[in-house]
């Protein structure tokens, strides 16, 4: 059975056909050419598909394509404005958050979404917030400081910069 | 200007950070089709029959292959990349590794069928019509009974299942120690069999050009050039000069991208079959039952001690699982990375080790982050801790007694390697420092007070890192050089290339390797380019593992420029008209000493390449030069982990030598940490002892670490240089990984102490925990 679903995707009207059984993150990646939405279990549990649906936080690999039909989505793409990052992007830059940045989009758009609800987490808070999403790299220290960081940014307030700076 | 040593932030971000980066299953190619793997179901069991008819006529299936057909196209089996020799001196059983099962399977997860559609829901359906006939086997999966008699066998060319039965060391140095020690304290432990899990499950696509007869291969690889020459020379017969490997961002390794697995070949043949790219991208389900496994060691262990509590020898007997069948570089993990190990910060003067390798009806088994060395550390300082706890010893006072005293190197241990450098005491007070030892007694009477039991544990460890010399490796089994290469490319205007044979999938090398080549030459590291990953574009290189991507590949960077700096030198003599001598090269210009004539890197690569005024009769144009760096020997950190469970606190003290970007080593610690307290705390991989089935087979049951099973990680480092290294740097990938599991391990047994437990198996889960305090439990006395 195939369908054809329209949906905003990054603020841009699409439309595709997809299979009854297509899950949001196969459009996405494979008929929408949106790559950074990553793969990395077919359990729902690591939360690299990870993107905003209508603004809240779903894993891509739980919603069939035809669900999100009408929809607004936002994925890691759509995040930055232009060429300049977003604070919260910015803040795992400077945290070193990321290493193999396979786990990365997903974790950016699952901090984006606690920062929405909780715009002071604590570190506790953030580390239980990132239950659904799994890091192999960087055993979490450096993603728990930069979501701290990124919300601080996002409230208005100087970043900590808790590593130092660079020779330049 | 130098941004060594400072927290430069990583080039490679921006990409990942946006959604740009390029994995292998972010590649489409025109015309792709898709692959499905069909794997066995069954542990063991013989193969009477595959019909294919009704899957090769279902929707979109364009072809459908099994081991037959690759036999009959003279496909070669998996090659093993190093040859143990046994104690009686006969090569190791080296059974074939069919890249499809043919007759026999002899794992959950042994690749059966391919069945090639024009989508993978069409291959995945298809996959449903092919009748594979099985005769169930009954099959072996716990490695110590696999050894013994009447145990159903894995492998016709392994009688009894044994692969090798090694040894290293000098056994009657060891007996005769043991017989006049003044105690002897003895222990049973297993090291927990785990699943490397990198996020990015392994893809392959496989794609060939009929116009050229050339084939690519992209893949999630740690090394591409070592792919290149396995898969070409001894799978699929194709020269080098027809094959390409490209592996491009690489979403971690740990290890488990090091090796050539069966999908790799399977897709390229494939694309060459079917003519059209053939992509395959494994589900989680089967990284679980496809990605070599780590670790899966039974060991005995005794530490024979003198009245002084100084360590006169140890003994070590170990049963280590290669898993069905040997993967690239397993035979090498439970000998000469971990055997060699054995002597860790101490001056034990005798050691001896035995490692069975046993096959199993399981994946097969090989590197996983430490590889050898986790498992040495694991056992030494559990036996160490336990000796502390007999004698009454405070388990600090006896490292101290035992580590190597810093005045000792060059250090040859009895188990075959030479440590270079360290001061293990300093480390070791420094963690102890960090963690408050001394306050330690008031927070657990703080804790008794309100009911909890806490506990500390300290581990020491060496880490032999960048494996080497080839000359040395080779003589113990290794089939392959351990070099690295690099080029350094100065384009016409002064920006450079840097192609690499290290490979990063993870580690910012292309932030870490440009400090250093932006530092040496002078250039902005905006100015300097990092390439890997390519067969195409990069010299042969090994690739990275082991640590070894900056000792190793950033020496060979280091040489390549010191190449390209005595070459500009040469072409600044001739500009300036001065003596070759009179010319310095300092932060980008090539100088005559005590005047202000200079010329800069890019007008000096300039005429390199536009050569109208140039030493045509000595030189030859361009400014492009090559380095392969063979190493002198290992490099050695060494560090001090102290935990506290569970796990309140965790302090590392860690010896790198010389640090480039701090940012990026405490970020390789923190997640080594993360893989050993996971270790020692949450994973293990699970097999039903009798049908083999892999019950850990998904993260609903295989327990990775979480952001809230961790703490945040207290780091600190103490510093001494490699000396065999220009860069005197020592390697830091794996460390956490070494050091972790057996410090989370020494503070719940700490803890636990009161309750007379004397060991705990990993992983200590919570359920274990439990189970054993109830079990010790005895009603409080009456006070």
């Amino acid at each position: 059975m195939q369908k054809t679903v329209s949906l905003t995707v990054n603020g841009k009207p699409v439309s595709a056909t997809v299979e009854g059984r297509t899950l949001l993150v196969q459009l996405l990646r494979e008929q929408l050419g949106l790559t950074g939405t990553h793969v990395g279990c077919d359990t729902s549990q690591c939360g690299a598909c990870v993107v905003h649906v209508d603004g809240e936080a779903v894993k891509a690999c739980t919603l069939l394509a035809v669900q999100a039909d009408g929809h607004s989505v936002l994925t890691i793409e759509g995040v930055a404005t232009g060429d300049t990052l977003h604070p919260m992007q910015e803040a795992f830059r400077n945290n070193h958050a990321l290493q193999c940045g396979f786990c990365t989009p997903g974790m950016v758009m699952s901090a984006l979404d606690l920062v929405k609800n909780n715009p002071n987490p604590t570190e506790r808070q953030i580390r239980e917030y990132l239950e659904g999403n799994l890091c192999r790299c960087t055993g979490y220290h450096n993603i728990v400081l930069a979501i701290a960081e990124g919300a601080a940014v996002m409230r208005g307030e100087a970043p900590p910069n808790v590593h130092g700076a660079a020779a330049e | 200007m130098t941004t060594i040593g400072t927290p430069v932030r990583r080039r490679e971000d921006y990409r990942f950070l946006t959604g740009g980066g390029t994995y292998t299953d972010d590649i489409n190619r025109p015309g792709q089709l898709h692959a499905f793997i069909l794997r066995s179901p069954r542990a063991h069991a013989q193969i009477r029959g595959i019909d294919t008819t009704a899957a090769q006529r279902a929707p979109g299936v364009v072809a459908v292959y099994t081991g037959k057909d690759m036999a009959a196209d003279g496909i070669g089996g998996l090659p093993c990349g190093w040859q143990i020799h046994s104690k009686d001196g006969s090569p190791m059983a080296e059974p074939p590794h069919p890249v499809l099962a043919v007759d026999r399977v002899r794992y959950v997860g042994d690749p059966v069928a391919v069945i090639v559609a024009e989508t993978l829901a069409q291959a995945r359906d298809a996959a449903e019509l092919v009748n594979v006939d099985y005769v169930a086997q009954p099959a072996a999966i716990d490695p110590v009974t696999a050894l013994q008699p009447g145990a159903p066998q894995v492998n016709s060319e392994a009688p009894g299942n044994l692969c090798y039965d090694w040894q290293l060391g000098d056994l009657a140095a060891v007996d005769a120690a043991f017989s006049k020690a003044a105690r002897i304290v003895k222990l049973d432990l297993t090291n927990n069999r785990l699943v490397p899990n990198a996020m990015e499950p392994r893809a392959a696509i496989g794609e060939f050009n009929r116009a050229t007869g050339e084939y690519t291969l992209y893949t999630t690889s740690q090394n591409p050039h070592v792919i290149r020459l396995l898969m070409g020379a001894f799978v699929l017969h194709i020269p080098e000069a027809r094959l390409r490997v490209v592996a491009p961002d690489v979403g971690g390794g740990f290890g488990s991208k090091i090796y050539h697995y069966a999908e790799e070949a399977i897709v390229t043949w494939v694309s060459g079959k079917v003519n059209r790219p053939v992509k395959w991208t494994a589900e989680r389900s089967e990284s679980f039952m496809s990605d070599a496994h780590g670790r899966d060691h039974v060991t005995h262990v005794e530490l024979a001690l003198d009245a002084e509590a100084k360590f006169l020898a140890l003994k070590v007997s170990t049963v280590a699982n290669m898993g069905a069948y040997l993967s690239t570089f397993a035979p090498c993990i439970p000998t000469y990375l971990y055997g060699t190990l054995l002597a860790g910060t101490y001056t034990t003067p005798a050691i001896y080790c035995e490692t069975k390798a046993v096959f199993t009806h399981t994946v097969p088994v090989d590197a996983y982050r430490g590889a050898g060395r986790p498992e040495a550390t694991f056992l030494l300082e559990r036996i160490v801790d336990l000796a502390a706890d007999e004698i009454g010893m405070d388990p600090a006072e006896l490292r101290r007694r035992n580590f190597i005293p810093k005045e000792a190197y060059p250090y040859q241990t009895p188990v075959a390697l030479q440590y270079d450098s360290g001061d293990y005491r300093a480390t070791l007070e420094l963690a102890l420092e960090a963690a408050d030892y001394q306050g330690f007694e008031a927070r657990r009477r703080e804790a008794m007070a309100h009911g909890k039991l806490r506990g500390l544990g300290i581990a020491t460890y060496i880490e032999a890192c960048g494996i080497a010399p080839s000359a040395v490796v080779g003589s113990l089994g290794a089939r392959a050089g351990l070099f690295e290469s690099a080029a350094v490319r100065v384009h016409p205007t002064g920006s450079v290339s840097v192609l690499t044979g290290s490979h990063s999938h993870g580690q910012g090398h292309e932030t870490t390797f440009s400090q250093l080549v932006a530092d040496t030459l002078g250039i902005p590291i905006d100015s300097v380019e990092i390439v890997h990953g390519d067969t195409a574009k990069i010299p042969y290189g090994m690739g990275t593992y082991g640590s070894r991507s900056l000792a190793v590949g950033g020496t060979a960077i280091v040489k390549a420029m010191d190449k390209v700096i005595a070459k500009g030198r040469k072409i600044a003599s001739h500009l300036l008209e001065v003596a070759e001598a009179d010319v310095e090269f300092k932060d980008g210009k090539f100088s005559v000493a005590g005047t202000d004539r200079s010329k800069t890197l890019g007008e000096v690569a300039l005429t390199a390449y536009v050569p109208h005024n140039f030493p045509h009769d000595e030189l030859e144009p361009g400014l492009d030069e090559t380095a392969f760096y063979d190493p002198k020997n290992f490099t050695f950190p060494s560090g001090a982990h102290i935990g506290q469970v569970a796990v309140v606190n965790f302090t590392a003290s860690d010896d790198f030598g010389r640090i480039i970007n701090p940012l990026i080593v405490a970020g390789q610690v923190h997640g080594g940490l993360a893989q050993g307290i996971g270790q020692a705390l949450l994973e293990g991989c699970v097999y039903d002892k009798a049908s083999g089935q892999l019950l850990t087979g998904s993260y609903n049951d295989y327990a990775m670490p979480r952001a809230d099973d961790l703490p945040a990680f207290a780091l600190s480092t103490n510093t001494t240089l490699c000396t065999h290294n220009p860069l005197g740097v020592k390697g830091c990938g794996e460390a956490g990984a070494i050091g972790a599991p057996a410090a989370i391990t020494n503070a719940l047994v700490d803890a636990l102490k009161p309750l007379g437990v004397r060991h705990l198996d990993m992983p200590a889960t919570p359920e274990k925990v439990w189970r054993i305090i109830q079990q010790h439990r005895t009603p409080p006395a009456a006070e």
